[in-house]
This record gives structure tokens, C-alpha cells and sequence, in this order.
């Protein structure tokens, strides 16, 4: 529900604020200081000085946590504009940019591989794609992660970032909450572990379903995450908000995140945190004797 | 008397001359012109309402008048006994759990109670449930589970309350259990949009076998006037964002997103509360008794497959196949 924030800034365009900017020296907002791109990029877009998380994309995000190789699912999944919505724009023209600019078809990417060995399906949320909105295909797609992670004995994994449901799909882009949700209580009764990854911003329908419901919770440093915006929440009770209030330390300070963790650890927690909630190497040739051992080898 | 809307001008016109005439000496021809004016104007109101657009169903489904979740209680249960508390943190009081007697048979009864004089809403802090109410409302209905009752749900928010307690305390969990919860919940479950189904806040209670709809109630993702602030850039657009966003009954049954639309009396549910909880009583009594002959299975697996299948396939997306060249770099196989 962050939608008096969102209004602050065109919906469609990319926000490329936080993101590292092309060029071959970027100055971090956090610090001010000038870094060598290819540092930058080394580093998994943190700052080297100040540990300032620049915003990484969807893409990156799963290149950053899949062992090599990953297989990419529903990549093809496109709304077909439901309630044939327009405000001062068609929805269907602010699609067809997001499509143009970010080579996507919606706001995620799901792929399956592995994790340190360890079989997992990754979801990563796009915020250059509409704010990172969830509608009727962000829905489907986790959902879909979800109920394939159930099929293959996985871990799923969901990075969120995202301002909230998409209101362009109006009332449906809210029931994806529940459909994400229902889906994810399979998941939870069969046993399988599911870690929510919360970046900056985390906020709205995304924190109020899936975001919030991992086994773990984990959040990047200083990431926003909350249910209302800030704004809304300072047009309620009309005065300012306190320092660091719906960032991530305040979160787990009030015990609803697990662990905030640098991005440059982030792969190592991830693989950490599923060995430890049980999760075995998945193993890829038969084993030397033929003795049911009750691994996942026949998942 | 029952406040007018501005789209009501046309009866209110009418029911000045009515009270014109009452004033004055009553003969046998001035209550013939008075009766007359009556007919008149219910037949107006009939033909408004008919046509009512969605703005000016927002403005019903948030009418001072309108019966709150307790109005319908007290018609609907018997020896209804309200439960107070999550057991965790405190009661929250805009949202009312308990239990009651439905024809006879014990069921668990949640829901928001907005309140309707000045006193009542600052009570009831307008409808706007914080953490505790959602905790409370799962802890009724895990309740009612366990004592293989059903759980009927009224739906009456603006949204979550927006303040520095709700985000301390969690509201964002707390409607995020309930969504996980509510859809693994073994007892039948049945929901009513009774009035303002307010985005997350509405739907942390109402995930149910059936979710049935006023008339005139209606169910958003935000609030029109916040979708023109945004999308607009101004919130005085709220009649465009009302009718651009789909949020009326009709609207979203078309969606299949609601599965059945509750008629409410001529001219609203706030004009005959009598009338109106009947035709919710009629309506939840059939779901009901139809969820009751279904085995758990069946009945929790129908519950999955209908919110799976919210946002279909060839509905609201399509599949065009993976675009070429746009594979993740790195993807293997
Ligand atoms: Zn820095």
C-alpha cells in the first residue's frame, strides 16, 4: 500500500536512482564518494566504502545466488491488460514500454538450479518493470515457483521488491495475495523450506502475503519494508516518522526478520540457512549401492 | 430518515413536498397527494439504484446509514458472545469475533465493525483493524476448526490502519498468516462483502469457500480516491479511478473473483436492515449447507482451486512462449 510514495515519482519510468548507473566511475548516494564501475560491480553493487546497496535487477539476482547455470520458467507469461485499464495513460501502453525497457515481460523472473549444490527455485522481483508492481502475472509466476518447488522436492526462494499490488489489474492484482499465499501453505504442509529474501522496497500486498511468510526472513541492510507507506502513515497521524522507522534493523528489532545480511554474504546465508533447515545436495547419479537412504534422489 | 446522497436530489425534492403537505391539515385529498408522492418516490428510487455508477456505489457501500457487521449479527445469530483479544498484544476493536448460534447450529462470527455515530467510530477506530485484530480473528477461527464449526465473515473496511503501531506490531504478518491460514483452514468458511472490502486490510479475513457480495458493496485494491492521487495525480479524479479500478459486485463477478451478488432492498441496505439481513441470511444458509455435505478434501481442495484460479490463462495473461534472446544469462538448459 505504498501508494501515496509511489505517486511521487512517474509510475512507468525505471527508477534508476538507487541503481548503478552506466559510466565508468559512479558516486554512491549513501557516502559520496566516486567508485570505479567495475568495482562496483565486483562488489555486487554494494559500496565498497559504505556498504550502500545499490538496487540490483532480477537478472542479477539470480546470477548472484544460482550456482551457473539455471533454467528459466514462464518467461512468457504477459498480461493481456484485464480491465482494459487507463488513467492519463493506457495500462496497456505503460506495459508495452515496461516490456520495451526491461526485456521483460512483467516484474519477476523465476528459474530453478541449484544453490551451493542444493536444489532450489528462485523468484526475483524486477523494479524497473512498473515498481516492481504484482499483478496477475507475478501471481501466477510465484505461485507457479511455489507449486513446482512442491512437485521437485525443493527450496523456493522469493526476492521481493516491489511498492504493492499493481492497481492497473485492479481487484485481481489484490487476490494474487491469496492465490500466492494458498499456494505457499502447501508448500509450508509439505515440509519444504521457503526463504523470503526482502530488499529495498519490500512494501504493500508484497510484504502483506508472501514477503512476510518465509520460514526465514531475511533482509537486506537498511531496505524499506512495511505495509503502508511512509506517506500515508504521515498523513495519518500528521507528524514525521522517526529515523529508520520501516527499515530493515527497526524490523528486526520488533522480531519480524530473521537476519539482515550483506548482499556479498547473502549466496553464503542462503545455501547456510537450507542446509540447516535440512536440505541435502540432490544427488545427480545413482547411488553406488542401491539402498533407500530417503534422500530426494528420486524427487 | 435516512441521509440523502447527492445522486438522491431527485427524492429529495419529493420528500420536501411530502412534508409540505404533512404540516398542513390532513384531509382525505392531501393523504391521497401525500400517498401518491410516496409511490412516486419509491419507483424513483427503484429506477436510481438500477443504474447507480460506481462512484455512487462507493458512496452506498460507505453511507452513514449503512447496517455495520453487528446489525447483521444480531439478526442473523443467536446467543451471539463476543470473544475479546489475540492473546498476545491487546483487543483490537474494529474487528468483532465470537460465536453465535446460525439456525440452530453453533458457528464462529468475524469481522469489521466501522460504527456509526461519532462515539461508536472513534471506538471502533472507523473500521481501520490494526495486528491485533487479525490475530484475534485467526485465533476464533482456529477455534471454530477445532470444534468443526463454520465461520462466517463480514467484510466492512476502509483498510488496515495506517499508523506506527500497525507497522511495529506487524499488521503486514498478520494479514499474511490469515491469507496462508484461512486457505488451509479445515471448516467451511463463507464470507460476505457487506460493505467497503478495503484492499489488504478486507482481505486478511476474507479468504472462504464462498465469498458473496452485497449489491452495493465494493472491493478495491485501493481506495478510488488514492488510484487518482496517484495515477491522476489528482484525487478529485476518484469517479474515473472508481470506474477504471472494477470494483463493483457486478463487476467482479464478472471477474470471478466474488461468487455470488447478495440483492439488497430498494434503494440500499441501509433503507431496510430487515430486509437486507434476510437476503444475506438466504443466501449464506445455501452456501452453507452446500459447503457442509462436502468432505474436508473436497471442500479445502474447491477452496484452493478457486483462488488459484484467480488471473487465469487466456483470462488476464497469456503464455507466448519464452521471447528469443531474452534468456537469463547463465541459463544452462
Ligand atoms: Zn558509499
Amino acid at each position: 500500500m505504498a501508494w501515496f510514495k509511489k505517486a511521487r515519482r512517474p509510475i512507468a519510468a525505471p527508477e534508476q536512482a538507487s541503481r548503478v548507473p552506466e559510466g565508468l566511475w559512479v558516486k554512491c548516494p549513501s557516502c559520496n564518494k566516486a567508485i570505479y564501475n567495475k568495482d562496483l560491480l565486483a562488489s555486487l553493487s554494494v559500496c565498497p566504502r559504505c556498504a550502500h546497496h545499490f538496487r540490483l535487477s532480477a537478472a542479477d539476482r539470480l546470477r548472484m545466488l544460482l550456482d551457473g547455470g539455471w533454467t528459466e520458467h514462464d518467461a512468457g507469461l504477459r498480461s493481456t491488460d484485464p480491465l482494459t485499464f487507463t488513467d492519463t495513460k493506457a495500462y496497456r501502453d505503460r506495459l508495452s514500454k515496461a516490456i520495451a525497457a526491461t526485456g521483460l515481460n512483467d516484474a519477476i523472473i523465476v528459474g530453478s538450479g541449484t544453490i551451493e549444490g542444493l536444489p532450489a527455485v528462485v523468484a526475483a522481483m524486477e523494479y524497473s518493470f512498473i515498481g516492481g508492481s504484482m499483478g496477475v502475472v507475478v501471481g501466477e509466476k510465484i505461485t507457479r515457483a511455489a507449486e513446482r518447488a512442491c512437485a521437485e522436492r525443493a527450496a523456493l526462494i522469493v526476492v521481493s521488491c516491489s511498492g504493492g499490488a499493481r492497481m492497473m489489474e485492479g481487484t485481481l492484482s489484490l487476490m494474487q495475495m491469496a492465490k500466492i499465499s494458498a499456494a505457499l501453505g502447501r508448500l509450508d504442509r509439505a515440509g519444504l523450506p521457503y526463504l523470503s529474501i526482502l530488499t529495498d522496497p519490500t512494501t504493500g500486498g508484497v510484504a502483506a502475503s508472501f514477503a512476510m511468510l518465509g520460514d526465514l526472513n531475511i533482509a537486506e541492510p537498511k531496505a524499506l519494508i512495511g505495509f503502508a507507506g511512509p506517506r500515508v502513515i504521515e498523513q495519518t497521524i500528521r507528524q514525521k516518522l522517526p529515523e529508520g522507522f520501516q527499515r530493515s534493523e527497526f524490523l528486526l528489532e520488533k522480531g519480524f526478520i530473521d537476519l539482515i545480511v550483506d548482499r556479498r554474504e547473502l549466496k553464503a546465508t542462503v545455501a547456510r540457512s537450507l542446509r540447516l533447515l535440512g536440505v541435502g545436495p540432490r544427488s545427480t547419479t545413482p547411488p553406488a549401492t542401491a539402498v533407500p537412504t530417503g534422500d530426494e534422489s528420486d524427487a | 430518515m435516512a441521509e440523502l446522497l447527492d445522486f438522491e436530489e431527485p427524492i429529495a425534492v419529493l420528500q420536501k413536498e411530502i412534508e409540505a403537505l404533512r404540516l398542513m391539515p390532513s384531509t382525505p385529498e392531501r393523504l391521497a397527494a401525500i400517498q401518491q408522492l410516496e409511490d412516486r418516490a419509491t419507483s424513483l428510487r427503484v429506477e436510481i439504484y438500477a443504474t447507480l455508477k460506481p462512484w455512487q456505489r462507493v458512496q452506498v457501500a460507505r453511507h452513514p446509514n449503512r447496517p455495520c457487521m453487528l446489525d447483521y449479527v444480531e439478526r442473523l445469530f443467536q446467543e451471539f458472545t463476543e470473544v475479546h483479544g489475540d492473546r498476545r498484544f491487546a483487543d483490537d476493536t474494529a474487528i468483532v469475533a465470537g460465536f453465535g448460534l446460525y439456525h440452530g447450529q453453533p458457528a464462529a462470527v468475524v469481522g469489521h465493525q466501522k460504527g456509526r455515530d461519532t462515539k461508536q467510530k472513534i471506538y471502533r477506530n472507523f473500521g481501520y483493524a490494526r495486528p491485533e485484530g487479525y490475530r484475534k480473528a485467526m485465533r476464533v477461527m482456529k477455534l471454530a476448526e477445532k470444534f468443526r464449526e463454520p465461520v462466517i465473515v463480514f467484510i466492512d473496511t476502509p483498510a488496515a490502519y495506517p499508523g506506527i503501531e500497525s507497522e511495529e506490531r506487524g499488521v503486514a504478518e498478520a494479514i499474511a498468516v490469515n491469507l496462508r491460514e484461512m486457505a488451509l483452514l479445515d471448516t467451511p468458511i463463507v464470507v460476505v462483502v457487506c460493505g467497503e472490502g478495503g484492499s489488504g486490510g478486507a482481505l486478511g479475513l476474507a479468504v472462504g469457500d464462498r465469498v458473496l457480495m452485497q449489491e452495493f458493496g465494493i472491493y478495491s485494491v485501493i481506495p478510488p480516491e488514492g488510484c487518482a492521487a496517484i495515477l491522476w495525480r489528482d484525487a478529485q479524479r476518484k469517479v474515473e479511478a472508481a470506474e477504471a479500478l472494477k470494483i463493483t459486485a457486478p463487476d467482479l463477478l464478472a471477474l470471478g473473483l466474488i461468487d455470488e451478488v447478495v440483492k439488497e432492498p430498494p434503494g440500499g441496505a441501509h433503507l431496510d436492515y430487515d430486509r437486507a439481513a434476510a437476503l444475506v441470511d438466504e443466501a449464506v444458509g445455501r452456501h452453507l449447507a452446500e459447503l457442509q455435505a462436502m468432505t474436508s478434501e473436497a471442500r479445502l481442495d474447491a477452496r484452493y482451486d478457486k483462488f488459484r484460479d484467480m488471473g487465469h490463462a487466456g483470462q488476464s495473461f497469456v503464455d507466448e512462449g519464452a521471447p528469443a534472446g531474452s534468456r537469463a544469462p547463465g541459463q544452462a538448459g
